[in-house]
């Protein structure tokens, strides 16, 4: 679970408390690496690909996906980063703060854009990334890949590459860190 | 942040925020479509009594490109002329339904008086001398982006003219000095204030003794129509002993960067070839100053709700 998401869910601000690991560092790259092939398998290459991590959770993983098609294609994929908090349809109704500067330097017309995230939940956020990928022009398609799909979706939204689909409670909470996966919850107590 | 009156309301932590959220925005205005939907539905007017071009038209780009609904309103063609005062004037465009006013007056205090007559936010676009947040807010955005150091603390920075009947000076000094910056005024006695005490700024009279230890020079524009004595014995004495010529431009350290807030006198306070010098940053003050009104606006109306809603989800 990102930072922003942790922020902006109740209990605003809390801390994630980690119950049980559902992925260790190994399952992680697994499953990263399977996404990258599955990437290449579907657009035919990775010519006109580019991938677009969501901030904050998306990003990191964009890059190591970014290496792994790098390693399979030996061609390099270009990454960007995108924050869609100016598009959010929560804005006014909770907190909502901008993360870090989106950096989508090249046109995006007739590419084919990957979306990545860590989780997806309600799909709301995805809803946003679609909103703001438009204001880069227009992509051949869109295409996105999650790590961890939690179900609980609130918008017709479907992830295209998928890590590992966990079915959760939606009080609980998923963390997806460098040394894997988590199933835990967020808690107030330690809110300061 | 509830309403945006002085510098001093937003203390250190708050200026930084404001210059981390404007980052962000910078980005959204070089898209090739800089528009955003964070404030749809949200409506901001701008009530002007005094003249302005590049604060008003920065603010309406502002809030436009942020999607929000903008209402203008300017004193020579409105119901003021009939007799209307401040306060039925406010109220009564509270009562069309906007969230934000942005208030410029020609007296100290009115933008305070505002924000307690109406439940919008208000925001300080300039009253009187006393305080103009938002320029000052631009100014140390275009400090920390274009002067080599990318920071305020430690730099060295010279207000050069009319110190006196100058808003922007008041909430630089205030800005500036918070973000670790020295301050030397620079200036004839007769367009200083009657009084420094409290200002933590020093004083000199000798422009050219001064630049060659600046890192940023910032000039005020002359304001002939708040001069109502004869401080000054003529434009042509003032710009002989304080202008930034070409000769006293020549002093400066190599990445010693010049500053205006704008409209400039040229061959007054400024000459004509220095304003287009590489190290004058008064167009990027301008541009800057859009995406800084951006992040105020999203800052007071969208970042923080009155009432939290406890969504699930």
């Amino acid at each position: 679970m990102a930072e922003r998401e942790r922020a902006a869910a109740p209990p605003y601000g809390g801390v994630f408390i980690p119950r049980k690991q559902v992925m260790d560092a190994d399952d992680l790259q697994r499953a990263i690496w399977r996404i990258g092939h599955e990437i290449v398998e579907r657009n035919h290459g990775v010519t006109d690909v580019v991938l677009v991590g969501l901030q904050t959770g998306g990003v990191p993983i964009a890059h190591r996906l970014a290496e792994a098609l790098q390693a399979v294609t030996e061609e390099v994929v270009p990454v960007g980063s995108l924050d869609v908090v100016f598009y959010r349809d929560d804005i006014g109704i909770r907190p909502v703060m901008p993360e870090a500067v989106t950096e989508i330097p090249w046109d995006l017309d007739h590419r084919t854009v990957v979306l990545v995230d860590d989780v997806l939940f309600t799909g709301r956020t995805i809803r946003a990334a679609l909103d703001a990928l438009q204001a880069y022009g227009r992509p051949r398609s869109v295409q996105l890949a999650v790590i961890v799909d939690r179900g609980h979706r609130e918008l017709p939204i479907r992830p295209d590459y998928v890590g590992k689909n966990l079915p959760t409670r939606r009080n609980e909470a998923v963390d997806v860190r460098d040394d894997g996966v988590w199933l835990g919850e967020v808690t107030k107590e330690a809110r300061r | 942040m509830r309403h945006l009156l002085s510098v001093a309301d937003l203390g250190v932590d708050g200026i930084e925020e404001v210059m981390r959220v404007t980052d962000s925005f910078v980005e959204v205005s070089e898209r090739s479509i800089p528009k955003v939907p964070a404030l749809r539905g949200k409506t901001i007017v701008s009530l002007f009594y005094e003249d302005s071009t590049r604060t008003r038209l920065s603010f309406e780009t502002a809030a436009k490109r942020l999607s929000a609904d903008t209402m203008n309103f300017s004193v020579s063609s409105s119901s003021v002329k009939k007799g209307e005062s401040l306060r039925d004037t406010v109220l009564t465009i509270e009562a069309m339904g906007i969230d934000a006013v942005v208030v410029r007056h020609a007296s100290a205090g009115v933008p305070w008086q505002v924000a307690n007559w109406v439940d919008a936010a208000v925001i300080n676009a300039g009253d009187g001398w006393h305080e103009h947040p938002t320029q000052a807010l631009l100014d140390c955005y275009t400090i920390r982006k274009e002067h080599p150091a990318r920071s305020l603390a430690g730099l060295h920075v010279a207000i050069v003219g009319d110190v006196k009947h100058s808003r922007v000076a008041r909430s630089d000094v205030l800005a500036f000095t918070l973000l670790g910056a020295r301050v030397t005024l620079v200036a004839p006695p007769t367009l200083l204030p009657p009084s420094l005490e409290g200002w933590p700024v020093k004083v000199s009279h000798d422009i050219g003794g001064v630049l060659p230890d600046v890192d940023v020079v910032y000039l005020l524009r002359m304001q002939k129509e708040r001069q109502t004595e004869a401080l000054l014995p003529s434009l042509r004495e003032y710009t002989a002993m304080y202008g930034l010529t070409r000769r006293r431009a020549a002093l400066l350290p190599d990445d010693a960067i010049v500053m205006h807030p704008g409209p400039m006198n040229r061959g007054v306070e400024i000459a004509a070839e220095v304003a287009d010098l590489p190290r004058s940053v008064i167009t990027r003050q301008v541009a800057n100053g859009v995406a800084v009104r951006m992040a105020v606006l999203f800052l007071m109306l969208a970042a923080n709700p009155k009432e939290v809603a406890v969504l699930d989800g």
